[in-house]
């Protein structure tokens, strides 16, 4: 691609150029932010996870055995709010956008890196908020705070979650207004808008997403604080408010924050497919495009969460048309990343093991979204296990999977240490296979007609409820595995040449870790991304 | 319930109807899912690495390609969608001769007025081959009537009417749960719908003298005695003289509204005017009638408007 940077072997990088807890906290790099949020967000899925833990475990038997309703109803909220708004909303673009852009756009740093400092500190800020609402007793609204019972009638901390959440939601915001400004502003000389990595295109359009959709949120939460702080009259009837309006605010925000979890995750699979098999995405263009299709339609579908509220409806049939559209994009990615696999040169390391997970997953995900566009078929499994079983696999096996595919294709680069190839394969393997035990059942539950949030439920159901939570404790094992593979690379791990796969794109041309300011000298681009037919020069053989 | 099907049991046609859409969409998603997964599993094989140097030749791009896999599933789901959009409508529009029961939702239990009187709390027993049509409603917050055996559900909102039908057509008991998040006891709100043959249901409805020897009154007659008991005929008098419009042959027909505009007298439109009686004044009248915020529950309000509806079937013009 370009002129390969010179690079020796222990000269100083991000990572060893200064080590005071103080040069971490003031850092104003974006590699070393991005260290950040990778502890502070493994520290939420932590969190997250054993509020999992806990929800599987008690369906275990039908009747409920270790918690009374409220504990379970605070249980299930704390698992969606930590999930959705400390974990997966920032994930992918906070550690892996703040690591890669600039460094693959070849800058070397983002546009205003200060203010990529203030992003971490204002999303810990939220998250103080959040965890004390927690530890103070939780909150039962669920993750979607329903009016009027998260306005006038839940007896917990709706206030404290609200503000965590509204305060974290600046955090996106400016983490987006970055990576704008960045992509438009910082890229290297030759670097056009379609030589830029998919997983850039993706991170372009997810902050476009975020930056359009994440003040709706914080007003809706602000006018839920109104009602309950002043009993302003907005969505409790008894105060002359409309219960349904919050429904549309809510939808109108956290349908495209679907995307705003999803398309980042898009954008590692293309990096991982091309990477695995030495091919140019198929259909490049194509796909960059639909990632912007897909974030543009998914401001249009939010009432297909509507179908039973009261919504009229025309307005059903318009969402499910509509909802129906938005498919499209993400069936011709499936497309195409299968394609890139044909006449390629695929080698099955780790992050292809949740490249090739993430394309299985996300197709179950994508075609079960058909049932829910489906306006009869969604009046009945709307609110059941059906929506639950969906949600988890475009999330877990789409977010997650390319999270932890990113979080081993680019540890290497990150870290500088190679983790343990056999063991997180392993660990990869029976991920896949425990989260289809976990949710795959839900979704039969979900048709036969099982509510969600039931803490306790018909013995009918008691079977695939324990095939769900056998699953669930699989997960748990696949989980440290694989992340207690990672960190004993950290101490024992080869360390990792500056290309070990070796990829083409200009992270990969930079040491391993790079050096703070990415690269010595900026580079010129002179060539499409994914130039894998040039991947080795003129000197066959990998360079490792 | 055998455990091992994956269809719930479907007490409707309704329910078969939509068991068919959703089998098509089952038998589609495998396909494409077998599709990928063979290309994938074909791919990996045939195109596995085999040196550590070996670069693939490019392959180019192919426009007619990703035009096909557009516009193909472009087709499909547009299939899909005129199929699951006939249906909802369908399943939108009561028939005629549903028999109307009144349903109030609240923490956590179902309230339920069948029109002969007779009450009940979380069951609900209805003949069998009777289309019935819940009207609906909540004192607090939003939960959602779901009975899976139908496959129909409808949210339960607090200060406005929703509605819910289905034809049971298998005599049996079915599941009835709040299906949207309503707080602490939230998977306790619910009970059973009984589906019973007419002759079982007739004995049913007899039981202990029927609903006047249990001492119900019919929501229509509970409601003309709550209309004299709160005044309401003070002014609503029916005379030429009246300070309040005439409820006479009103409900279902245009109101017209002393700001210009008109309304459908419907049952959201008579709620409103009851409980919030300034919102929608009726042309030629003053802003007078109190408002009955706090001071009716719901379902008292339900029984009024059900006497005010039988006003307009007593003149045979009913909706």
């Amino acid at each position: 691609m370009s002129e390969t940077q010179a690079t020796t072997v222990n000269e100083t990088n991000y990572l060893n150029a200064s080590s005071t807890l103080r040069s971490w906290l003031l850092t104003v790099d974006h590699k070393r932010i991005g260290i950040l949020y990778l502890v502070t967000l493994t520290g939420f899925l932590l969190i997250g996870g054993i509020a999992a833990g806990l929800i599987r475990l008690e369906l275990i038997n039908a009747s409920g055995r270790f918690f009374s309703h409220e504990t379970y109803n605070k249980i299930f909220t704390a698992h969606g709010v930590v999930m959705i708004f400390f974990f997966l909303l920032p994930s992918i673009p906070a550690v892996f956008g703040n690591f890669l852009i600039p460094i693959m756009i070849g800058a070397r740093d983002l546009a205003f890196p200060r203010l990529n400092l203030a992003s971490w500190y204002i999303f810990v800020i939220g998250g103080v908020f959040g965890l004390s609402a927690l530890v103070l007793g939780g909150v039962d609204t669920g993750w979607t705070f329903y009016t009027p019972y998260s306005s006038t009638y839940a007896n917990s901390h709706v206030i404290l979650t609200a503000l965590g959440i509204f305060v974290a939601g600046f955090s996106s915001i400016l983490t987006g207004i970055n990576f704008i400004v960045t992509i438009h502003k910082m890229r290297a000389p030759g670097m056009t808008w379609f030589r830029l990595p998919l997983f850039v295109w993706a991170h372009y359009a997810t902050s476009i997403v975020i930056v359009l959709g994440t003040p709706v949120i914080a007003i809706t939460i602000l006018l839920v604080a109104c009602e309950r702080l002043f009993h302003l009259g907005i969505f409790d009837p008894a105060l002359g408010g409309d219960p349904v309006l919050f429904q549309h605010l809510f939808w109108f925000y956290s349908h495209p924050a679907v995307y705003i979890m999803v398309l980042p995750g898009m954008g590692v699979m293309s990096e991982l497919i091309a990477a695995f098999s030495r091919k140019r995405i198929f259909g490049y263009t194509v796909v960059a495009m639909s990632s912007m299709a897909i974030a543009i339609i998914g401001f249009f579908v939010w009432g297909h969460h509507m179908f039973v509220s009261s919504q009229s409806i025309y307005a059903g049939l318009v969402f499910s048309f509509l909802s129906f559209l938005v498919a499209i994009p993400s069936a011709v990615k499936v497309f195409n990343w299968t394609a890139t696999l044909y006449k390629g040169s695929i080698s099955f390391k780790t992050p292809m093991v949740y490249a090739l997970g993430f394309i299985g997953l996300f197709t179950v995900g994508g075609l079960t979204g058909l049932f829910l566009a489906t306006a009869a078929v969604d009046v009945h499994v709307h609110d059941t296990y059906f929506v639950v079983a969906h949600f988890h696999y475009v999330m877990i096996g789409g977010a997650m999977m390319e999270f932890l595919g990113a979080l081993h294709f680019w540890w290497p680069k990150m870290i500088g240490k190679m983790y343990p190839e056999r063991v997180s394969r392993a660990g990869s393997i029976l991920l896949f296979i425990a989260f289809n035990l976990t949710f795959f059942p839900q979704f039969i539950l979900g048709y036969m007609g099982m509510p969600r949030r039931y803490h306790v439920y018909p013995p009918e159901f008691q079977l695939l409820h324990r095939m769900s939570s056998l699953g669930a404790g699989l997960l748990f094992i696949s989980f440290a595995v694989v992340f207690g593979s990672l960190l004993w690379s950290l101490v024992k791990g080869k360390k990792a040449p500056a290309n070990p796969w070796p990829a083409k794109g200009l992270e990969w041309e930079t040491s391993s870790p790079p050096p703070t300011f990415n690269f010595d000298r900026i580079p010129e681009v002179t060539e499409e991304a994914y130039a894998y037919e040039t991947l080795f020069g003129d000197e066959p053989g990998p360079t490792s | 319930m055998n455990l091992l099907s994956i269809l719930p049991v479907s007490a409707s046609a309704y329910a078969q109807q939509v068991d068919a859409l959703y089998l098509f969409l089952v038998g589609m998603s495998v396909f494409f899912l077998v599709l990928i997964g063979v290309l994938i599993t074909i791919f990996s094989l045939k195109y596995r690495r085999r040196s550590a140097g070996e670069v693939p030749a490019k392959t180019r791009s192919h426009y007619q390609l990703e035009i096909m896999w557009t516009v193909i599933p472009l087709i499909l789901v547009m299939v899909l969608f005129f199929w699951g959009a006939r249906l909802f409508v369908r399943y939108s529009m009561p028939p005629n001769d549903a028999v109307e029961i009144l349903v109030t939702g609240k923490q956590w239990m179902w309230k339920i007025q069948h029109p002969d009187g007779r009450r009940e709390i979380n069951n609900l027993h209805i003949p069998v081959d009777q289309a019935v049509k819940l009207t609906m409603t909540s004192e607090d917050v939003i939960h959602s009537f779901y009975v899976p055996a139908f496959r129909v559900k409808a949210d339960v909102l607090p200060g406005r009417y929703t509605t819910l039908w289905f034809r049971p057509t298998e005599v049996g008991r079915y599941h009835l749960f709040c299906a949207e998040y309503c707080g602490t006891e939230h998977s306790l709100m619910g009970g059973l719908v009984y589906v019973m043959s007419k002759a079982d249901f007739e004995v049913w409805q007899k039981a202990d003298g029927g609903a006047a020897g249990v001492g119900q009154l019919s929501p229509a007659a509970a409601g003309e005695a709550l209309f004299k008991a709160k005044g309401c005929a003070a002014c609503h008098t029916e005379t030429p003289a009246a300070l309040a419009p005439s409820l006479h042959g009103m409900f279902g027909h245009t109101v017209k509204l002393n700001d210009g505009t008109e309304v459908t007298a419907d049952e959201n439109y008579l709620h409103e005017s009851i409980i919030n009686s300034q919102a929608k004044i009726v042309e030629g009248f003053l802003p007078i009638m109190p408002v009955f915020q706090g001071l009716l529950t719901e379902e008292e309000i339900q029984q009024l408007i059900a006497y005010i509806k039988s006003l307009t079937a007593d003149k045979g013009e009913g909706s």
